[in-house]
């Protein structure tokens, strides 16, 4: 046990419990003054609610257990105490206004008046642009942040938070979001706050990025504290993290499949697509196939077109002016809608379930049936007991945990969620899946599972596209792999050959050099 | 294969499967009551009213005479209700329909009053005018992308003027008596009876038998399916309730005039649609459009079509309403059908349409029409003051969706 002096915060034998469920039981969390401290554990373990606990949101009295911050109990009864003790949490969704500018947002519900109790422009203007280069953004306090990317909001919360004079960070997945580029940065920001005496709590899936930042480590699950890790000894592994996560071995993360290609089931020539209202190409004449039984990945940085390619095969659903030949097996097809596309055994799960893939209001049942719903009607009317039927084998096969098929969508779990996504596109027959950030937000169970599927689907002779940002993933999953930049297809590396430094270097190939 | 799709092969491992989906069968009344709150809330809520306004005029609300006021009087409001209900799950609005109602009765008028053309073909005309003003809105709504606020906004200004031109600014009234049938006749006498309408009653008892034959089919493919059921008792006790207010109602009607021919367009309309937004393809499209309308315009539902015959829809629905109205007022008047959206657009939401999309049956609707026309008649029986009376509706109006709002959040925070 640590000793009391050394620990800025200390959460005890924390309980809070949901009518019918205890999320926490007896969850014990110690940080240390001016470290890094992740917390990991799967959807559903806890840490969202332990870290509502801390800030508030959940009122003292509404939990059993102690806090005690700088050695000494605190009862926050909301967010505001919380945050005049220095605790500020900066949450996975922003909470930023799109339409203000940088510093309107930064001293937003903290504004800096003047004479009159008006606010005082030229001192918030000055004040921000000082934050913002403690942060190292270079940008004009007076930009809306609907200008600026993921990355860069992610800088202004941060911004916004040291204008609260934080002492203790919590970040919630702050790289979930982020490319490489910008999550690099944002790691060296925490280590540059650490070093200036800000703790950082950090919650996040990626275990890379713990053992490469973390200096100690606190594991849930199922509500339970399970251990803490020290970090500095350089032994804790990624393995040893997902063992105390699920509680039990992962021989590996993904699961082994004989690859046996066969025939060529999609292939795109030529493939150009310019941006729905800007006069550039985002997809800059790409050329690509994909064979029966074969996984193929897609990896590009943020911005590289992957996702672009992906819908404007689908059924022409992104970017105008396309140009090229789209090919399924064999035969020139002319998928303009997403209908013909799907018609033509193609099917695209997309990056963003919540909003670009599931009907959350809606039940298990009917989201499946969504896209391939003519198959259970005759004549413009719906079987709907075949319907059940239809979601009840998914459910099975897919082993979506959910009471019943009536279930809300909304209320599954991000890994459950994805499963419904991707019954509902087997439910369409599909030949070939353009799978988009298939495991994005997934927990590491969950993601075993889907890997399990993909390989499944692959074994029955699918085709499937895999774009993702993980490149361990790629290189676990894939057969062969494209790399993105620019809109350009600027290689094309079987997995036998590729690492994740080679391909790094050819997502970053700039136009100029592929000629 | 792992392909879901529906099969003769997979029947063995279905015979397994939903079992255990069997279990969550729900028999427990609580819980059936728990889970359909949204929509039991507001029969409770009818219930309710109908006692409270039985109970204020002394049982002179549920007179025979009374009833049959009720379906003659709010007829329309309840065809509009029906559009509106799917306009709004759809995720849009209709703020049009009042002067639609207008314009298409007045069309109907001239036609039939001013030209001395047959009751049918002035009928024909409205649903026509109709049919042109949803196809008007559908086209600015769906294929340019005008939010229907605006569209409709417009639409009632636009379509006000025109009924005010097509009527020269003057009323034209009466229509020939087979027009004026359409919303002030009965069917009656055509099988006798002493002192009641023997032929009404019929028709109530063909519609219980009908209703419990389809709920007998519905269980039995539902157990061919595996499919949780209700208990028998609670089955059979349902069936009776609904059978016995049917009959009830029957009674009441014909021992009154018989049965109002408005009667049976409103139920053919309501038996249509609710299939049609339950059991179509469509109505489907509908639901999915407006729960989020990207993920079902990449689910390769094609969005504009289905938005374009929402409106289509209403503006047929319209014409019917329109039809009704100018039939019972017996001619056609430059302000007629003044405010009716709104009272549509309350019956939707009282009837648990969500403000969002995505949400409300048709049904529903109905049931939140009737706590309106309900309402409206019992405070008119009591000769409440007209503007207490709005009070009142409007306070109703929030309270409903008020409740439908604490009801999500509720479910919302107990995830």
């Amino acid at each position: 046990m640590v000793s009391t002096d050394d620990n800025i915060l200390e959460m005890r034998r924390i309980t809070k419990t949901f009518p019918g469920v205890a999320a926490l039981q007896d969850v014990t969390l110690a940080v240390r003054r001016g470290e890094i401290h992740a917390i990991c554990g799967e959807n559903g373990a806890g840490k969202s609610t332990l870290m509502k606990v801390l800030s508030g949101v959940y009122p003292s009295g509404s939990y059993d257990g102690e806090i005690l911050l700088d050695g000494e109990p605190v009862h926050f009864k909301g967010i505001r105490d919380s945050e005049s003790r220095g605790i500020v949490i900066i949450h996975q969704e922003l909470a930023l206004v799109p339409y203000l500018s940088i510093a309107e947002n930064i001293f937003l519900g903290n504004e800096q008046r003047g004479a009159g109790g008006l606010i005082d422009w030229n001192r918030t203007n000055a004040e921000a642009a000082r934050l913002l280069a403690s942060v190292g953004l270079a940008e004009n306090p007076v930009t809306p942040v609907v200008q600026l990317g993921v990355g860069k909001q992610q800088l202004v919360e941060i911004a916004k938070a040291i204008s609260k004079k934080v002492r203790l960070l919590i970040l919630d997945e702050p790289t979930a979001a982020l490319n490489d580029v910008d999550s690099a940065h944002l790691l060296s920001l925490m280590r540059r706050l650490r070093d200036e005496g800000i703790t950082c709590i950090m919650i996040s899936h990626k275990l890379n990025e713990i053992t490469a930042i973390a200096d100690s480590t606190t594991v849930l699950r199922d509500g339970r504290t399970v251990e803490r890790l020290e970090m500095a000894s350089g032994e804790v592994t990624q393995e040893r993290i997902i063992r105390g996560m699920v509680g039990r071995d992962i021989d590996s993360f993904y699961p082994d499949r004989v690859s046996t290609p066969g025939e060529e089931v999609l292939r795109i020539e030529d493939w150009s697509v310019r941006h729905p209202t800007q006069d550039r190409l985002v997809v800059d004449d790409a050329n690509l196939n994909v064979r029966a039984g074969e996984v193929v990945g897609i990896a590009g940085l943020m911005g590289a077109g992957r996702t672009e390619l992906a819908m404007s095969v689908f059924g022409r659903s992104y970017g105008r002016d396309i140009t090229g030949r789209l090919f399924v097996h064999g035969r020139e097809v002319r998928a303009r809608t997403v209908a013909e596309a799907i018609r033509n055994g193609i099917a695209y799960a997309t990056e963003d379930r919540k909003r670009f893939g599931l009907n959350l209001i809606e039940d298990i049942r009917r989201n499946i049936s969504a896209a391939g719903l003519r198959r259970l009607a005759r004549l413009g009317w719906v079987n709907d007991n075949e319907e059940i039927k239809v979601a009840e084998s998914s459910r099975r096969d897919m082993n979506i945990k959910a009471p019943s098929v009536m279930s809300v969508v909304g209320k599954l779990s991000g890994g459950n969620q994805q499963k419904v996504v991707l019954s509902k596109w087997l439910f369409t027959d599909p030949d070939v899946l353009i799978l988009d950030e298939p495991t994005r937000g997934i927990d590491v169970g969950a993601k075993f599972e889907i890997y399990t599927i993909i390989n499944r689907l692959v074994a029955d002779g699918k085709a499937v596209i895999i774009i993702s940002s993980e490149l361990p993933e790629l290189l676990g999953m894939c057969d062969r792999i494209y790399t993105l930049s620019a809109g350009r297809i600027t290689g094309q590396v079987p997995v036998a050959e590729a690492t994740q430094e080679k391909l790094m270097e050819l997502m970053a190939k700039d136009k100029e050099s592929v000629g | 294969m792992t392909s879901t799709r529906p099969s003769s092969a997979d029947k063995k491992s279905a015979e397994s499967a939903p079992a255990a989906a069997l279990h969550v069968g729900t028999s427990d009344p609580r819980t059936l009551i728990m889970n359909n709150l949204r929509q039991s809330g507001i029969f409770v809520a009818l219930v309710v009213i109908v006692a409270l306004f039985a109970f204020l005029t002394d049982g002179l609300s549920l007179s025979p005479g009374n009833i049959t006021n009720i379906v003659l009087q709010y007829s329309y409001i309840l065809v509009l209700a029906i559009g509106m209900v799917i306009v709004i799950i759809g995720g849009h609005i209709d703020l049009s329909v009042g002067s639609v109602v207008a314009l298409t009765g007045a069309v109907s008028a001239v036609v039939v009053i001013r030209q001395g053309q047959p009751w049918w073909v002035g009928v024909l005309a409205a649903l026509a005018v109709g049919l042109a003003v949803g196809a008007w809105h559908g086209f600015w709504v769906a294929y340019v992308g005008i939010p229907a606020f605006i569209v409709t906004l417009a639409g009632m200004l636009l379509f006000r003027g025109l009924t005010l031109r097509v009527l020269d600014n003057i009323s034209l009234s009466p229509f020939p008596a087979e027009y004026n049938r359409i919303a002030a006749g009965f069917l009656n006498g055509l099988i006798g009876g002493d002192g009641y309408d023997a032929f009404t009653l019929l028709i109530g008892g063909i519609a219980v038998a009908g209703y419990v034959v389809s709920c007998f089919r519905t269980r039995a493919a539902r157990v061919r399916y595996q499919q949780p059921v209700e208990s028998f008792a609670l089955f059979v006790a349902r069936m009776a309730l609904v059978g016995a207010v049917v009959m009830w109602f029957a009674w009441q009607l014909a021992h009154a005039r018989g049965l109002p021919i408005v009667l049976i367009i409103l139920a053919a309309l309501v038996l249509v649609y609710g299939l049609l937004t339950r059991r179509t393809v469509f109505g489907r499209q509908v639901y999915a459009i407006g729960g989020n309308l990207s993920a079902a315009m990449l689910s390769g539902v094609k969005v504009r079509t289905v938005n374009f015959w929402i409106f289509v829809n209403m503006g047929f629905l319209s014409a019917v309403a329109g039809i009704i109205f100018s039939s019972r007022s017996n001619g056609a008047q430059p302000a007629a059908g003044n405010m009716f959206e709104l009272d549509a657009i309350a019956a939707a939401f009282i009837g648990g349409a969500a403000v969002t999309g995505g949400v409300g049956t048709v049904v529903g609707a109905m049931v939140g029409g009737l706590i309106m026309a309900v309402m409206s008649n019992g405070m008119q029986l009591m000769g409440v003051d007209q503007s207490l009376q709005s009070v009142v509706k409007g306070l109703v109006l929030l309270v409903a969706v008020a409740f439908d709002v604490y009801n999500k959040r509720r479910a919302g925070a107990s995830r």
